[in-house]
């Protein structure tokens, strides 16, 4: 599974994508947020507050509950602010 | 058409590029979002932005568009890397037979992208930098439109 960081969350974790295997069962963008948190102050301050984070699985807005599935890229960022 | 990249536009050649020969238009809008400088003290800004995903949800975006008004032509430019105060960031561009669908779908256009398309802005002030966070007056703004209108 690829993982994306933008803006803040990038600096907080120090690093803006990785590839990573998580653990059996973490089927859903939710559950991996909270194994994430578990890998160091960077990720537990990064993804403390869901509400302030957005993801999207393979370039598309997705809800914490989303099936995950192998191979799949998620980016996890803050509310955007383009335009 | 939508297009991202680092390198400025020119508003002018854009709608001439493309509105040339539709004869049907009867009434083109435009929107120039630009970097704000001014008391809060701007000095820069850079756009991050999410290749692939930006994209695919600013085709979305003019699809959906397309879907709710009957337009001849349009455009979305939208730049990113680091940028001036004064700097052009984005140009959306409407084209129609009459005012009213290419006014609203331009509007609708630049409500949308700024809470979908996933672009970040980094401001640097004299106090240091720091990441813009997203507005509820702009949620607020793109939630207007969230019913089909048509």
């Amino acid at each position: 599974m690829k993982l994306l960081y933008f803006a803040w969350l990038k600096s907080k974790i120090g690093k803006a994508e990785e590839t990573i295997e998580p653990p059996a069962g973490i089927s859903t963008p939710g559950a991996l947020v909270d194994w994430l948190k578990t890998r160091g102050p960077g990720f537990a301050e990064a993804l403390k507050d869901r509400r302030a984070l957005r993801v999207a699985v393979n370039r598309r807005y997705v809800g914490w509950d989303h099936a995950l599935a192998a191979g799949d890229e998620v980016a996890l960022f803050p509310p955007v602010t383009g335009g | 058409m939508i297009r991202v990249q680092r390198e400025d536009f020119d508003p002018g050649r854009e709608i001439e590029h493309l509105t040339r020969g539709k004869t049907a238009i009867g009434g083109i809008v435009s929107f120039i979002g630009t970097v704000r400088g001014g008391a809060d003290g701007v000095r820069a800004m850079t756009l991050e932005h999410y290749p692939g995903m930006t994209e695919q949800a600013l085709r979305e975006i003019e699809e959906e568009a397309n879907k709710r008004w009957q337009l001849d032509a349009s455009l979305i430019v939208h730049r990113y890397g680091e940028l001036a105060p004064g700097a052009r960031i984005v140009l959306v561009v409407t084209a129609a037979a009459h005012r009213a669908a290419a006014f609203e779908a331009c509007e609708f256009l630049v409500d949308w992208l700024k809470t979908k398309a996933p672009f970040w802005k980094q401001e640097e002030t004299p106090e240091g930098t720091r990441w813009i966070e997203a507005e509820a007056s702009d949620d607020a703004a793109a939630k207007r439109w969230a019913p089909k209108l048509r």
